[in-house]
């Protein structure tokens, strides 16, 4: 058996994992770590310039993988640094490996130099955390993490190796153990087939369906099914924002997406359907409005891999465990089965009633069925959307920031397969989009990867235009701006009266064509509406150039439709600053 | 309502402080909490006492099941049950009072394990109810320090809770 230090450990680990890239940055308690990475290690390291791009970095590359992303960085600064982008991929429930440098084992507690408690510091946003304790572990403990990092609900697993445990001159036999079971950790395998029978029961009898289906469809692979699914019934089918691509947005059946800044139609068919069936998704408060009014004639079918999504926050009348993937197929068999053997059979005449009311909806206020924003003298932000939709021909990797232009984005691009869409839903975490767009990047390199962002958000990391340069990930930047922080000024407009407290910059902004120039990069700026085609076609002929589009769009625009708070329902919502459902 | 619940978890360092951080970090209250290895050094039986509707307590055990270092649970007040708290009292005992309190103890069943010039020191087992009883009783006493250990519980009959 071979022998290895602790650090090398770590390395070979990564390399037994089948990991693809390492992203992090080193310091003093990391650097036994970095100096086995650097001497016999296959796997790449992305030298970020931040450790919170770091994590959004192998978060971005997580959610398009699907495989857990793995962070490295230092004690202290390194660790806390990462904490934001723990949070975000906690909250999405994305797959990911962070390991953190901490002080000597017998510095721990002395308030040593760059020490922090990060086991602490990161309980609440992480799945599970490690102490290691004796280099021995380090195979095992590895071996666990990439486990409960990847499977069940997933998360951000972090693990915190005390510099002695990583020594070089102190060596242990190492063998990366073939497959790991814990005796407190077993996610649900199969749903309940009673209950799914009764789901399926429930659904063929449904006069107004809804299916609802959210992130939970992407992670857990389970697109595929839930279109035959939805194909075998008809049914009309909703995505949340974490959802979008797990059902084809140009299918006819796609009624966009729902909740607070959801389509008209959807959030209608949510609030007068029967039965909705609610898969992977986990009833956000930015999707249900008020709780005491959501969808007050339905009866609630909900399948979700972890049991403490199950009414949380809205009952479920028949609530299923299970992995996304097999609690449908399952469903689907079961439909056949009563639907061909047993002649248990939807009400046609119903469904029909139901598609021509959706119908109706979606002429007199669908996002796609007309152009529902105002033209002015400015290019409108949903014109860039539409216009990189075009450009790329719907097949580019979207990854967004957080504001207006995440809304646009999200209402805008039609995603017809999953994992193309990498957003921060949960957290809502500015500064996500240009890294999380660097390791999509990574992954699929022939791939067009768009970061869809807004002047707030890509100054919060735009220090990784150094990184694009380092490693050469050509990624396009679409800038929409409006020398407002969009979102907050549109609350701000709903809510304060216009007092547009602290969210302009006051010509303050920086010239970004000469920034992004300046990493040697390319930069454009486009004010007229006319240029905005040609001017994406030609960013996105740049195959090997970072193109930063810098463009000039209305300054006053509002995302709409967007629910009516407080107190509203699933239907109560503005559709424009002066139309009201 | 008022609830027992009862876990098996791994004897790890780490593992308390997740159990009492989700109980913060979701909004819920402990009432009481009492946890030491069990026969099996690598596993600790913790006990905790908590109040909340169905639906609170539901997400509770739900999500303390999810915490990995959590490898059985059990919510004691579904079935019959054996609940005792532990007290020790240390309380004022001077003149005629030092009669009264002998005797409001041997009525609790307590026992007085430590006496003092003026001072008794009265250990009392039972439910969390009899020892507030307890402490209800001793209302015209001087209390002077009061230390409860936290519901420690166990099923009835053959139920266990084990691996």
């Amino acid at each position: 058996m071979e022998l290895l230090s602790g650090g090398e450990m770590i390395a070979r680990a990564l390399e037994d994992e089948g990991v693809e890239f390492i992203f992090g940055y080193p310091g003093g308690a990391v650097l036994h770590i970095y100096d086995a990475l650097f001497k016999d290690c296959k796997v790449p390291h992305v030298l970020v310039r931040h450790e919170q791009a770091a994590t959004h970095a192998a978060d971005g590359y997580a959610r398009a993988t699907g495989k857990p992303g793995v962070v490295l960085v230092t004690s202290g600064p390194g660790a806390t640094n990462a904490v934001t982008g723990i949070a975000t991929a906690y909250m999405d429930s994305i797959p990911m490996v962070v390991l953190s440098g901490q002080v000597q084992s017998h510095l721990i507690g002395e308030d040593a130099f760059q020490e922090t408690d990060m086991v602490g510091i990161s309980r609440p946003i992480v799945k599970h955390s490690f102490m290691v304790k004796r280099a021995e572990d380090i195979p095992m403990i590895m071996k666990k993490a990439f486990y409960i990092a990847a499977t069940g609900r997933p998360g951000p697993v972090v693990i915190d190796i005390p510099k002695d445990v990583t020594r070089p001159d102190e060596v242990f036999e190492y063998q990366y153990p073939a497959s790991v079971k814990m005796r407190s950790y077993s996610p649900a395998q199969r749903g309940h087939t009673g209950q799914i029978k009764k789901a399926a029961k429930l659904l063929l009898a449904a006069k107004r369906p809804v299916i609802y289906a959210g992130g939970g469809v992407v992670q857990g692979e389970g697109s595929e099914l839930l279109r035959q699914l939805a194909r075998e019934l008809d049914y009309p089918v909703t995505n949340t924002l974490m959802g979008l691509g797990a059902y084809p947005a140009t299918d006819r059946q796609f009624l966009g997406m729902l909740g607070m800044h959801g389509f008209y139609e959807a959030n209608m068919a949510m609030h007068h359907s029967d039965v909705i069936l609610a898969v992977g998704a986990r009833f956000d408060d930015r999707v249900t409005n008020t709780v005491g009014k959501f969808c007050p004639g339905a009866k609630i079918i909900h399948i979700d891999v972890d049991p403490a999504s199950i009414s949380k926050t809205v009952a479920a009348d028949i609530p299923i465990v299970g992995p996304v993937q097999s609690v449908l197929e399952e469903m689907l068999t079961q439909l056949q089965q009563l639907r061909g053997r047993d002649r248990e059979l939807p009400d046609q005449g119903a469904l029909e009633r139901w598609w021509k009311q959706i119908d109706e909806w979606r002429d007199h206020h669908g996002l796609w069925t007309g152009q529902r924003y105002r033209q002015g003298d400015y290019i409108m932000p949903q014109q860039v959307i539409e216009s990189l939709y075009r450009v790329t021909r719907g097949d580019a990797y979207v990854t967004s920031d957080v504001g207006q232009h995440q809304m646009f984005a999200a209402q805008y691009y039609r995603f017809d397969q999953p994992r193309r869409w990498i957003n921060s839903g949960g957290l809502g975490t500015m500064g996500f989009g240009l890294p999380a767009a660097m390791g999509v990047k990574l992954a699929f390199p022939d791939k067009d990867v768009a970061c869809v962002t807004g002047e707030g958000s890509i100054q919060m990391n735009i220090q990784e235009l150094s990184t694009c340069t380092q490693y050469n990930t050509p990624v396009k930047i679409i800038n929409l701006r409006n020398n407002y922080l969009g979102m907050v000024k549109q609350w701000q407009d709903m809510q304060y009266e216009g007092r547009y407290a602290m969210s302009t910059y006051e010509d303050s902004l920086p010239d970004f064509v000469k920034l992004v120039e300046a990493y040697g990069h390319v930069g454009m700026q486009v004010r007229k509406l006319e240029d905005l085609d040609a001017k994406m076609e030609e960013a996105f002929a740049m195959k090997d150039k970072l193109v930063f589009l810098d463009i000039f769009v209305d300054p006053m625009e509002h995302v709409y439709p967007m629910h009516v708070a407080p107190n509203g329902s699933m239907k109560d919502m503005w559709l424009s600053k002066n139309e009201r459902t | 309502m008022r609830r027992i619940i009862s876990m098996l978890m791994e004897n790890e360092p780490g593992a308390l402080s997740r159990v009492v951080g989700l109980f913060s970090q979701r909004g819920y209250n402990i009432e009481t909490l009492n946890v030491a290895a069990t026969e099996d050094p690598t596993l600790s039986r913790l006990t905790l006492t908590t109040a909340g509707d169905d639906k609170q307590i539901e997400q509770i055990t739900k999500h303390l099941n999810k915490l990995v270092d959590v490898v059985k649970l059990v919510d004691l007040t579904e079935g019959a049950h054996i609940e005792r708290d532990l007290m020790l009292i240390k309380v004022r005992a001077q003149g005629a009072m030092r009669d009264e309190v002998k005797r409001t103890t041997d009525i609790f069943r307590g026992q007085i394990v430590d006496v003092g010039p003026n001072v008794y020191t009265i250990q009392l087992t039972g439910t969390s109810d009899k020892l507030d009883s307890f402490v209800a009783a001793m209302a015209e006493v001087d209390i002077l320090e009061v230390v409860r250990s936290g519901v420690a519980g166990i099923s009835r009959g053959e139920k266990i809770l084990s691996l």
